[in-house]
């Protein structure tokens, strides 16, 4: 493997000696792969896409926007009319928000379904979640940063979460507006911020990535093996032409959102500047955090309902030691591999609960959801994994290919 | 010659001391990073509003901000007021007699926002005559105390005081 790797050049070998950069090229490059990996695993090199995407077009946009109260909504409207291709790189910001969180949810549940999360792999899965929620307040404080009324009564609705903490609940949302309302220099920490955590989520996909690359990857038949061997290929090019051609296709769809359809996943009330004195009648927050904001909801006490919420991120962080079953993959597991779409299923009838009033039926749907979502993971995962009868594993990749 | 006991009791205190100076000092550091996000100067300075109530008319209300924070200073009518004193305490989620949250009972001077999460609610709707919070469903009565939803409080009563028959001031 690359441990060994001798550069061919004697340039590259004096280089290497003092910052092996060439090994750790080798190393990506012949990195083995399990060889059965599906499309179901390219959504990896996507996220790293979105991520960049993300840096880039943010980077330019802050060249032109101005975090500032009066000034915020007036400048994405500049960006918008009179920065030339200010509107394609707004769209592209606006819209890559959307294509990063679709991506990670369908990583996520790929990640569930092949039982990715378990030994030797829990690490990785951490490091992955603290991503995802890290993703969420970065997603969060850039909807702030238009200062239309969404943007507005979306900071004052999550800021407010934090009222609900016995004692000192005040005092830290004092903090973190920086007054006794959201206003401006509630507006310019968030600027702050969200550029600042992109960075930090950057670190943590390296520490993911690098996390990855000590066990090597799962695949769909969930075994460990052999690597490098007959069950594996070399990264490049086999798997880097697999993952370009993914993300060819997902760029159709992110074009198609972003040429044809820029606003279809963003609120009209957005377009309204910010007015503190008026609440939008119906106010909903962007359609990736619709299942939290409807396990929010479903409960009648404020303290408990931001406990919920919160609780519903933080134990999919213990998942790997809440799922007891040794078999990874649910192609061996004929029970799970009904709960995976029930969950499945149960998150997106969440999400629409969290598009609709919470009133009458819709929110005792969104009940039944909240308890099964909840049920799911701490009585039915481990139970499931003393009393479902596993199918046989196979001992190789290549070994039921053979046999057949 | 020292015991070596000793000199490790000693060793363990250089260590402890140091430690706690480092700590402190560490502390003491990091505090300014967090204090800066507290509200400034310039945010506590705005503390009071004055506001004219002779315009408003009975059944009517006026919405001010005060603080960045909507306030809604609302003149109720005879109705509204014996309909806040008749509550019998124990339906309360929140118990508060109505002749506590006001300081003359025709005006009902409160921050206009939701307890649960903040959001602004409407006035003259929701099932008890009061304010309905749009966002999750709170409904608050004719003295803003909350009677259905979410909300885990009545809304807020701001310091005030009547500096004349006309003006109000807040803060």
């Amino acid at each position: 493997m690359s441990d060994n790797y001798v550069p061919s050049s004697k340039f590259g070998k004096w280089f290497n000696d003092r910052l092996p950069l060439l090994s750790l090229s080798a190393h990506l490059r012949e990195y083995p792969t399990p060889k059965n990996l599906n499309y179901w695993w390219t959504f990896g090199g996507i996220l790293t896409f979105c991520l960049v995407a993300q840096i880039i077009t943010g980077l330019v946009l802050a060249m032109h926007y101005v975090a500032h109260v009066d000034l915020a909504f007036k400048s994405i409207e500049h960006i918008m009319r009179d920065v030339n291709y200010g509107w394609l790189l707004r769209y592209i910001h606006s819209n890559g928000a959307s294509m990063f969180f679709l991506a990670v949810y369908i990583h996520i549940f790929r990640a569930l379904f092949y039982g990715s999360y378990k030994s030797p792999r829990e690490v990785i899965w951490i490091i992955g979640m603290l991503i995802y929620i890290l993703m969420m307040a970065t997603a969060f404080m850039g909807y702030v940063l238009p200062w239309g009324q969404m943007s507005f009564w979306a900071a004052t609705v999550i800021t407010n979460l934090f009222t609900a903490i016995p004692l000192v609940g005040e005092s830290i949302t004092t903090w973190l507006w920086g007054g006794y309302s959201v206003d401006n220099p509630t507006l310019t920490r968030f600027f702050s911020l969200h550029y600042f955590f992109p960075f930090l989520i950057l670190g943590l996909v390296i520490l993911h990535i690098w996390a990855l690359h000590v066990p090597g990857n799962n695949n769909p038949i969930g075994i460990e093996i052999k690597k490098p061997s007959k069950d594996t290929v070399p990264f490049h090019p086999y798997i880097t032409v697999k993952d370009l051609f993914a993300l060819l296709v997902f760029l159709i769809i992110f074009c198609g959102f972003v040429f044809f359809s820029p606003n279809i996943l963003g609120h009209p009330d957005n377009y309204i500047p910010a007015n503190p004195m008026v609440t939008p009648t119906h106010i909903v927050p962007e359609w990736y955090l619709l299942p939290f904001y409807a396990i929010l909801r479903s409960v009648p006490d404020k303290l408990g309902g931001v406990i919920l919420l919160f609780a519903s991120l933080f134990i999919l962080v213990a998942l790997p030691w809440l799922d007891r079953s040794k078999v990874k993959s649910a192609i061996f597991r004929p029970i799970y591999k009904w709960i995976f779409w029930m969950l499945v299923l149960d998150v997106l009838v969440l999400g629409y609960m969290g598009a609709m009033p919470a009133e009458g039926t819709y929110l005792l749907i969104a009940r039944v959801g909240t308890a099964y979502y909840f049920l799911h993971f701490l009585v039915i995962l481990p139970v499931l994994g003393s009393i479902e009868k596993t199918e046989p594993l196979p001992l190789s990749i290549s070994d039921p290919v053979l046999k057949g | 010659m020292e015991k070596s006991g000793e000199k490790n009791n000693r060793r363990d205190f250089l260590f402890t001391a140091s430690y706690t100076i480092g700590a402190v000092g560490i502390g003491a550091t990091i505090w300014p990073f967090i204090d800066q996000m507290n509200p400034d100067r310039s945010v506590k300075a705005l503390a009071t509003t004055e506001v004219d109530i002779s315009q408003v008319e009975p059944g009517k209300s006026i919405t001010v901000l005060w603080r960045g924070k909507p306030v809604f200073i609302k003149r109720r009518t005879k109705f509204e007021i014996s309909e806040a004193q008749s509550v019998d305490l124990n339906e309360l989620k929140h118990p508060e007699k109505d002749e506590d949250r006001v300081k003359k009972s025709e005006w009902l001077v409160m921050l206009g926002i939701c307890t649960h999460l903040g959001c602004v609610p409407l006035s003259d709707k929701g099932e008890y005559n009061g304010w309905f919070c749009p966002c999750h469903g709170s409904h608050y009565d004719t003295s803003g105390r909350i009677r259905k939803g979410p909300a885990p409080v009545n809304m807020e009563i701001p310091k005030y005081e009547f500096v004349d028959n006309n003006t109000i001031k807040i803060g």
